[in-house]
């Protein structure tokens, strides 16, 4: 359940969830999300354009021109909580990676005290959920890493990462999906494409509330799974 | 696909299509993008008699130079805009805003450049031939998403268009412009994350707008905002027009192309009614921000839509 409702700009809101980062906030986030997504997909709340969760925000854009926020409070104060759902909008997903392809498991392993096997065993046997998604398209955040492997960001940010990249900070754990700059830890690359422009009716692999296990394939799989 | 197209001689600075944006997708990374500035959007595409989210070609500063190769066309430039259309004959036409011209096959349409101003429009009847992406034509360059296979236009592209115009009428509208530096704007969600003394600077002292700023955002150069809580947040969902201001203190107002999330504080949010008056300035405008409050920004928006609407109602034949 939100602790707060905020306008934020003319045509906006955020469903305020706290500060904390944590599973058990965010899928209440998500929950809330997909319901609204449903509602407004029925054509229920017309007039609402995107609805974007993040760790412990909901921020809803409408257009003014068709609704205003107080309308939308009262939907929101409406929800019964105890009736949302989230495993029957989740889905289940296990990502390729290819660990050969890692930058800075030399140093990670030097931090953090642990060989590089034991480093990619744990990443491969954490089952992610996906936090949000966003930045940039199809860019998704993961948790929750196993706390022995929490390291900061890189201190100097690299000026290129390429596309597919693995990279963990502190308990997350995100994929680039285009070749960007970026401060992450890079631990392998997947050949999975996460936005896939020629896929229109479903361009974007994750979505927020989904779960994501990873399994290790070698070079030559990688190579193969990129041509494809 | 018709056979009727222009082909980009010059293709301009920044030159997209561009139509009302592409909305339910922002929780997977895709922001809403769409015409930087709805009113001469609106307006291009009423002009040559459009339905009103057709797409049209957006430009910044300097537009494209385009000569239409087949077909007979009619477009309408609005913004304000220095442009000429060159006949095939070599005769020269200096352009007017706001009003329609016909194009005949072999005619050049050489858009200048936007006068104190950033960008500008051009619709045609009947519009553009060109793929929408998820029910939009709007190009997001940064992702490669939209129409043109998300591309900004280029040199030597063969632009298609959807019909070929019969009808020998123009058409124009008459308004006056309004040009204000005070944007007005609402209590960002960490306002209180700044002094008071900063808060007080906010709405009183002038800001620059710098030369880094496009689509997606503009930054601000002027008095340093000072955060007393904490100059990061966590990354929430991102609105058009949200003011930022990272540790350096200093505003980057956030853009029709914005990120989706982001993760400094927000000291206040643009008002839809000031949006397209803001974007519309150039590096080296100095503005002012003034706050309102939440029922007279709905209120005024609503004025601006309805102004809007009397422009479109106001069209006439010329004679």
């Amino acid at each position: 359940m939100f602790k707060k409702l905020n306008n934020i700009g003319d045509c906006g809101i955020v469903c305020d969830f706290g500060d904390e980062v944590n599973r058990e906030i965010n899928t209440s986030v998500i929950k809330l999300f997909h319901h609204l997504k449903k509602e407004v997909l029925k054509g229920n709340l017309n007039g609402i354009l995107n609805y974007t969760p993040s760790y412990n925000k909901l921020i809803i854009n409408f257009d003014l021109e068709k609704i205003n926020s107080s309308k939308i409070f009262d939907f929101l104060k409406s929800v019964d909580f105890s009736k949302l759902n989230l495993s029957q909008n989740s889905k289940k997903w296990t990502i390729p990676v290819c660990y050969d392809f890692e930058m800075d498991l030399e140093n990670m392993s030097k931090t953090l005290k642990i060989n590089k096997d034991e480093i990619i065993n744990t990443h491969l046997n954490t089952v992610f959920f996906v936090y949000m998604v966003g930045f940039i398209p199809g860019h998704p955040f993961m948790g929750d890493l196993n706390s022995k492997l929490f390291l900061n960001r890189l201190k100097t940010p690299r000026v290129k990462i390429p596309a597919g990249s693995v990279g963990i900070v502190e308990k997350f754990c995100n994929i680039y999906p285009y070749e960007s700059p970026g401060g992450w830890n890079i631990i392998g690359r997947t050949p999975t494409k996460l936005f896939n422009t020629q896929n229109e009716s479903s361009p974007c692999l994750l979505s927020p509330g989904d779960s994501v296990k990873f399994k290790s394939i070698s070079k030559k799989e990688f190579e193969k799974l990129v041509n494809e | 696909m018709s056979n009727y197209f222009f082909k980009v001689l010059r293709p301009g600075i920044n030159t997209t299509f561009q139509d009302k944006g592409r909305f339910h997708m922002q929780h997977l990374g895709v922001t809403p993008g769409g015409c930087m500035d709805l009113k001469s959007f609106s307006i291009a595409n009423a002009l040559v008699g459009n339905t009103s989210n057709e797409g049209v070609l957006e430009f910044a500063y300097q537009g494209p130079l385009l000569k239409l190769i087949k077909g007979r066309t009619k477009i309408a430039i609005t913004g304000n805009v220095l442009f000429q259309i060159i006949k095939s004959n070599q005769e020269t036409i200096n352009g007017e805003c706001n009003r329609t011209y016909a194009l005949d096959e072999g005619d050049q349409i050489d858009i200048l450049a936007t006068k104190q101003s950033a960008y500008g429009y051009m619709a045609l009847e009947g519009g553009f031939d060109i793929k929408p992406f998820c029910k939009s034509v709007s190009i997001l360059s940064r992702a490669q998403i939209g129409s043109n296979e998300g591309q900004k236009i280029k040199i030597n592209d063969k632009i298609n268009i959807k019909i070929n115009s019969k009808n020998k009428k123009d058409f124009l509208t008459k308004f006056t412009k309004k040009n204000k530096s005070t944007i007005r704007v609402l209590k960002g969600p960490q306002f209180d994350y700044f002094s008071k003394e900063s808060q007080k600077d906010f709405f009183s002292k002038e800001y620059k707008i710098s030369n880094l700023t496009d689509r997606m955002g503009m930054r601000l150069e002027g008095t340093v905002m000072k955060n007393i809580v904490n100059t990061n947040i966590r990354s929430e969902g991102i609105t058009k027009g949200a003011i930022q201001i990272p540790a350096d203190g200093q505003p980057i107002i956030l853009l029709t192309d914005y990120p989706t999330i982001g993760g400094y504080p927000k000291i206040a949010n643009v008002t839809s009614v000031d949006y397209n008056l803001l974007i519309q300035k150039t590096p080296g405008e100095k503005i002012f921000f003034e706050l309102i409050k939440l029922r007279e920004a709905e209120q005024l928006y609503k004025g601006l839509l309805n102004s809007i609407s009397e422009i479109i109602k106001n069209i006439k034949e010329i004679n």
